[in-house]
């Protein structure tokens, strides 16, 4: 058997605009420096030598030290899930889908209105999430409204750990909730250093654009740092509004706002794993809006992916998302063609499934399409294998007269590795699609939430590690004047 | 009126609407040295073109950019001609005095901006106190300020709450009668507004002009 596989590949830079940008990028944050508002990093990059403007908190850094942090920076990382067992490779060509966070409302599948979303909402998203076989990770993709807004962000990820084994994704929205978030992390795996062995979870943080990190985001980059725990930099540019208005020009924003996050992230702890990513848009100039589907936001993600591998480091970037409303054939479109440039453009935390309305929305049925979308598309990276040797001469000499193939042991071997099986995509026969109720992909899909929520098999937690990470949750919900959570169910 | 001096307002206004920011405030000055009178050049040339701008917005012709540089060529423009009325003694009178801002714990500000260039534009004083400004802030700058209205943008849903406290505040301090407030931002609506008491809503900051007009003239703000 040979396995020589073309990895289809899509690039959307030459190798001379590669370098121009990144030039660029070195001298902007060289000349026009960054906006770090925060003291611990501002103090990290004055011991490091780099010049320093007090007073609007701006730093110069020289492309001496980006260099060196460079070297440094892992160029891949492994994730585990919440065993410890399986384990993820996050780099070189591996893609992991998961789904789009943090969606503040979520569409109901009856009244197909959006609406805020509860703990039993995320619950059920996390369950699900659970069943979908081509989205690796978690992410905290809900905000849930029953809790006050102080510890939704510490929320999120306390009922992910309950209820999901996978990897996760996700983030602060204050700066007071980052320790007991990792507080939460460090009670699963036991201690600091199982925890920077075998990391659970990725912690986004999010530069404001335009050059700024400010003293949340920074805090995040240092302290996960700190603990070995991966940071993902999610810069967003807006084409013309918060960034320059050409692509090129944003990928040169994008780059410098992530060499900060870089530099600060090592000056921390040098080897801390870093995730090169973002969520920048094709500004619309019509509506004021940020589409996430539309083909320039793809074309900034692919390329700045190809920016970081080009630099040695693990990519991530918001694909596979839709701005529509429902779940409908632009919700499709979108989303598609997403998922399949993540794909080629091999970018390896992919974030966007089940999100519609511009990253503010989560569907579960759109989580069960996109499930299935992701799958078509990694099928596609998958490539044409050359399963033997010879591919099919042997075969017309082991057919009989009818050429009947469905008959060979050849086609029992390889089909199920030579084709993707959709679980919620129409392939019936017209009437048999009819005898089945004439249904849509969304209302298949509905069945499908259901049918898969009814296989969900909740993880087995060790009762002490349960009750900690319950302890941590409780003592910070009290410290923000909550005495009682939520029910879980 | 002669045809020369004709061409000078017909430049100035075409300036705007077509947003040659570099060019407005010289091509105002040479309407004033033709003999116009600054009132003459505001209303017969400014305004117009102004309006022209937003009727071209809402139709869809014109994006964001040109919505923006049509502002800015305006703002060039009335620099000049407020000036030399100045000079003269006269001054214009005020399409009103306007506190903005994006309410706290929302740093967006591309909104906000936007209504703020289109309110100047359109002869308003305007106090732009940034993003992520605090309730009480709106209310004692409106006070110290004498504002007649106060604009708060939001683009988070869970920031526009934060536009009802702006209300409750009013209220409480009983300053409701007194101050005008409107809203706007991707996630309010016209139920919202209603919904918090606010006295106008606008979904564009070209509607947001209409809606501060209509609100100074004393009537409701509401696009019902």
């Amino acid at each position: 058997m040979t396995e020589e596989v073309l990895r289809p590949q899509v690039k959307f830079l030459s190798s001379r605009a590669l370098e121009q940008i990144i030039d660029e990028a070195f001298e902007l944050v060289d000349k026009t420096g960054l906006f770090i508002e925060n003291e611990e990093a501002l103090e990290l990059l004055g011991e490091a030598g780099q010049k320093i403007d007090r007073s609007r908190n701006r730093v110069f850094l020289s492309r001496n030290l980006i260099e060196k942090c460079l070297q440094t920076c892992p160029s891949e990382i492994r994730l585990y899930d919440q065993d410890g067992h399986r384990e993820y490779l996050v780099g070189r060509d591996e893609v992991h889908f998961n789904p789009g966070s943090a969606a503040i409302k979520i569409l109901d599948s009856v009244t197909l209105k959006e609406r805020e979303a509860g703990t039993s909402d995320l619950i059920a998203l996390y369950k699900l999430v659970e069943t979908l076989e081509n989205l690796d990770f978690q992410s905290t993709a809900l905000v849930s409204a029953d809790v006050p807004r102080e510890i939704a962000d510490i929320y999120r990820l306390y009922l992910g750990l309950l209820f999901s084994r996978k990897p996760f994704v996700t983030g602060i929205f204050r700066v007071e909730s980052l320790r007991p978030m990792l507080d939460l992390l460090l009670a699963v795996r036991g201690d600091e250093r199982s925890l920077s062995e075998k990391p659970l979870a990725i912690f986004d943080a999010c530069p404001s654009p335009p050059l700024k990190w400010s003293r949340l985001t920074a805090q995040s980059l240092i302290d996960c740092s700190r603990l070995g725990v991966p940071s993902e930099l999610i810069p967003m540019g807006l084409t013309g509004a918060t960034s320059p208005v050409t692509l090129a020009g944003t990928l040169v924003q994008q780059l410098a706002e992530s060499f900060g996050g870089l530099v600060i992230c090592q000056l921390a702890r040098p080897g801390a794993p870093v995730i090169f990513g973002g969520s920048p848009a094709g500004f619309d100039m019509r509506k004021g809006t940020t589409p996430m589907g539309a083909p320039e936001t793809m074309m900034i993600d692919c390329a700045f992916a190809q920016i970081a591998r080009r630099l040695n480091l693990p990519t991530h970037a918001y694909l596979g998302l839709s701005d529509s409303k429902l779940v409908d054939a632009q919700a499709g479109l979108e989303t598609a063609m997403g998922a399949t440039l993540a794909v080629l453009a091999g970018i390896n935390v992919v974030s966007g499934a089940g999100m519609l309305n511009f990253e503010s929305t989560q569907s579960l049925e759109k989580l069960v399409i996109d499930n299935d979308i992701c799958g078509q598309a990694l099928r596609l990276s998958r490539g044409i294998a050359l399963r033997e040797k010879p591919l099919a001469l042997h075969l017309f000499e082991e057919l009989g007269p009818d050429f009947n193939f469905l008959v060979l042991s050849h086609t029992r071997k390889w089909y199920r590795q030579e084709h993707y099986f959709s679980s919620v995509l129409d392939r019936d026969v017209y009437d048999t699609w009819t005898a089945l109720g004439r249904l849509d992909i969304f209302q298949r899909a509905g069945k499908e939430v259901a049918r898969r929520l009814s296989l969900y098999r909740k993880p087995e937690l060790k009762s002490e590690i349960a009750s900690e990470l319950k302890k941590i949750m409780v003592s910070y919900a009290a410290s923000c004047g909550l005495d009682e959570l939520p029910e879980i169910s | 009126m002669k045809t020369e001096t004709d061409i000078h307002l017909h430049s100035l206004s075409q300036a705007i609407i077509q947003g040659l920011v570099e060019e407005a405030g010289p091509l105002a000055e040479k309407a004033l040295a033709a003999g116009f009178q600054p009132l003459q050049v505001i209303e017969k040339a400014c305004l117009p073109a102004i309006e022209e701008v937003g009727r071209l917005w809402e139709c869809g012709d014109y994006f964001l950019p040109e919505l923006i540089a049509g502002a800015e060529a305006m703002k060039a423009a009335m620099a000049v001609l407020q000036t030399a009325m100045k000079s003269s003694g006269q001054s214009l009178k005020s399409a009103g005095r306007v506190v903005i801002g994006t309410v706290e714990g929302d740093i967006h500000d591309i909104g906000k901006n936007l209504v703020a260039s289109m309110l100047r534009a359109a002869g308003f004083e305007v106090i732009d106190l940034g993003a992520d400004v605090k309730v009480e802030r709106f209310v004692e700058t409106a006070v110290e300020e004498k504002a007649d209205l106060i604009a708060l943008s939001a683009l988070l849903t869970t920031t526009m709450l934060n536009q009802k406290k702006v209300m409750e505040l009013l209220a409480s301090r009983g300053l409701r009668e007194r101050l005008k407030v409107m809203v706007g931002g991707a996630p309010v609506t016209e139920k919202f507004a209603r919904e918090i008491g606010a006295d106008g809503y606008g979904e564009s900051a070209v509607q947001a002009v209409a809606v501060a007009r209509a609100l100074m003239a004393g009537g409701g703000g509401n696009h019902d």
